[in-house]
């Protein structure tokens, strides 16, 4: 403020400012039908997943009627290959992978978010360590390296969620680091400082609230790659195993008999609009709430 | 390590005597953080793969050989397992600086015959995926932001929100079901007709071999076997590259010198393509390098599907099988690709933007 600036040549130029800064509130839905879209459908599958028995025709796991029935009356979806109901498979599904999906974003959030402030805060070697194991799991492509933990953990669901987490954690180092960083030489942490507060007091109570926002927007984008990876390993056959009804594996029971395309269609569509409703909100809460997440994001 | 962190940006001045000095010495510098990358990756695996308690005797071995402690001695033996963990690895380095990638535990070859045989496979796959998402990407993403908040962006954006939340596996099957079971447009797997036999290997890209060999209707068939597992792979990095295109081109749009490019009468279509796109493309050139990466991992369960003979396949049964050596191969084949891909990216940008000096 010291130095005067020009007067704006244009009076739009002036006006600029103003407009990105009324964008950073957070909007009336109507203003974001993508985000409305996608918190009505994340909201019918939570409601999905905690009332599926109630709302499924049957039992997800009876093998009650004729095999490899098309869609009907009687079954919207079809039967599969063991005469099970693939309606109420999928509305069960819905019980195994949002649950553990954002069961492994929180864990992947938590461990990220360790290990990036301790290289952040510590920096030196300490910083040089973790930073570089970090960019060793990010070079290697996603579903290869969660093949391998998998597949040496054994085939089972559990292990296909560690194996996403040790996949997804470095995204969270990279981002917290960088944030813990930035705050280090802010002004507020300083004071803090210099009011005599330790160094994980001032990491704890002072940087966390300020970085936590950027991490959830980075934790949301996320969600969807996590359920595309975990249903990815179900339908490689290392993660959720028969007969349990998981999205995944159901589409890879849909290639073994992919001339009755019912089997497979529908459980991919059901993960198909997941992913899509958490990367509408994901998309949306970025763009108003931190845009330089956007840089972070590992697409995978 | 990543890429824009080794390439900044300094002020415009004449390029002076010694720009190819600078390069050799920044090939070099990448040469060596690129060998310090391969070896932490094998390690990384190795780790992976040895600490865990998965074991490859009951893996490879027979239900009955599994049972004889002779067998399983001599299993353990004969790939080193009976060696400290340490002395395996170091091993397992010695052979490495001889080219010896140790033998696959599945196919009772050299590991580096198998990826010499599968390679060739996945890299025309990806070549021809990642150039159609390159072509559909960006052009899809400069018409959204030429149309900013109009229903041609509005489109292009739900189809390329789509086309990241899309399960590639599922669409496999939904294309495959579609095209080659229903219509019978094109062929369902393989690289070439069953009755067809392999053109004469120079490259091992069957296109390359049967242009070379100017075998017209192996050509047509290799390129017809291309098109659903590549459309398929391009749908993800398609719907990448169109969401950084779109974003990158409408940030920069928001520069005084674009408004000047328009005050000054310049057309429509020379804001956009000349002033617009190009300081753009180093955004998404970033992204293409990540957006090929990608490819390689949707190989996997693409090829699955596909009967695609490639890494991606050898990739999965070794990890199913717990084929150590193999797996061991294919990490060191992938870091390759990610370090050249690197370079490549941070060579493209000095292209694009002369400013940018290698550091």
């Amino acid at each position: 403020m010291t130095e005067s600036p020009l007067p704006p040549a244009v009076p739009a130029l002036a006006a600029e400012p103003l407009r990105r800064r009324r964008r950073l509130g957070v909007p009336a839905p109507w203003r974001r039908p993508l985000a409305a879209v996608g918190v009505a459908v994340v909201a019918a599958w939570v409601v999905i997943a905690v009332f599926a028995q109630l709302i499924g025709p049957d039992n997800p796991l009876a093998q009650n009627y004729a095999i490899l029935a098309g869609p009907s009356s009687a079954h919207w979806f079809g039967t599969d290959e063991l005469g099970r109901d693939v309606l109420s498979r999928v509305l069960a599904g819905a019980r195994v992978t949002l649950p553990l999906s954002v069961l492994l974003v929180i864990l992947a959030m938590i461990i990220g978010a360790v290990i990036g402030a301790a290289a952040g805060f510590f920096g030196g070697w300490v910083d040089n360590v973790l930073m570089r194991v970090a960019d060793l799991f990010f070079a290697f492509p996603g579903i290869i390296l969660a093949m391998a933990v998998a597949a040496a953990l054994g085939p089972q669901l559990r292990n296909a969620v560690i194996a996403v987490v040790v996949v997804s954690w470095p995204s969270y180092a990279r981002l917290v680091r960088s944030l813990v960083l930035s705050a280090r030489t802010a002004p507020y942490v300083i004071a803090s400082r210099m009011l005599g507060a330790s160094g994980w007091r001032v990491l704890l109570t002072d940087i966390r609230p300020n970085a936590s926002g950027p991490v959830l927007v980075l934790g949301a984008l996320d969600l969807g790659n996590a359920v595309l990876l975990l249903s990815g390993l179900s339908f490689l056959g290392l993660g959720a195993q028969p007969p349990t009804a998981e999205w995944g594996a159901m589409v890879a029971e849909g290639t073994q008999n992919f001339n009755d395309w019912w089997v497979g269609l529908f459980p991919g569509l059901a993960i198909l609009t997941v992913v899509l409703a958490f990367n509408f909100i994901g998309d949306t809460l970025r763009d108003a709430l931190d845009p330089r997440t956007a840089r972070a994001v590992r697409v995978t | 390590m990543t890429a824009a962190s080794t390439a900044t940006v300094v002020a415009a001045r004449p390029r002076v005597a010694g720009g190819r000095h600078d390069l050799r010495r920044f090939l070099f510098r990448r040469l060596g953080t690129g060998l310090v990358l391969l070896i932490g990756i094998t390690l990384v695996a190795f780790v992976v793969t040895h600490l865990v308690p998965g074991d490859p005797v009951a893996a490879n071995l027979g239900q009955s050989a599994v049972g004889d402690p002779a067998a399983v001695a001599a299993f353990r033996h004969q790939y080193g397992l009976d060696q400290p963990l340490p002395v395996q690895y170091l091993r397992y380095l010695g052979d490495l600086l001889q080219g010896n990638l140790g033998i696959s535990e599945q196919s009772h070859r050299p590991v580096l015959a198998d990826l010499e045989e599968y390679v060739p496979a996945t890299v025309e796959l990806a070549l021809f995926a990642i150039a159609a998402s390159l072509v559909i990407g960006i052009g899809l993403g400069i018409v959204a932001a030429a149309f900013h908040d109009r229903w041609a962006d509005h489109i292009i954006r739900v189809i390329s929100l789509g086309g990241v939340s899309m399960p590639v596996f599922w669409i496999a099957l939904v294309v495959f079901y579609l095209l080659f079971f229903r219509l019978g447009w094109l062929p369902g797997g393989g690289r070439l007709d069953p009755a067809q036999a392999a053109p004469a290997h120079l490259t091992g890209l069957y296109t390359v071999d049967a242009l070379a060999g100017g075998q017209w209707a192996l050509l047509w068939s290799a390129l017809r076997h291309l098109v659903l597992p590549g459309l398929v792979l391009t749908v993800y990095t398609v719907g990448m590259l169109t969401r950084f295109t779109r974003a990158s081109m409408l940030e920069i749009m928001g520069n005084d010198y674009v408004r000047a490019a328009r005050l000054k009468g310049l057309p429509e279509h020379v804001v956009i393509l000349r002033h617009v796109l190009r300081p753009a493309l180093i955004s998404v050139i970033t992204v293409a390098g990540l957006a090929f990466a990608n490819l390689l991992s949707g190989t996997v369960l693409v090829e699955n599907i596909f009967a695609w003979p490639g890494v991606g396949q050898y990739a999965y049964h070794s990890a199913v099988n717990l084929d150590l050596p193999a797996i061991m191969g294919v990490s060191l084949f992938v870091a390759l690709v990610y370090i050249v891909l690197n370079l490549i990216v941070d060579l493209l940008y000095g292209v694009i933007d002369p400013r940018i000096r290698l550091s």
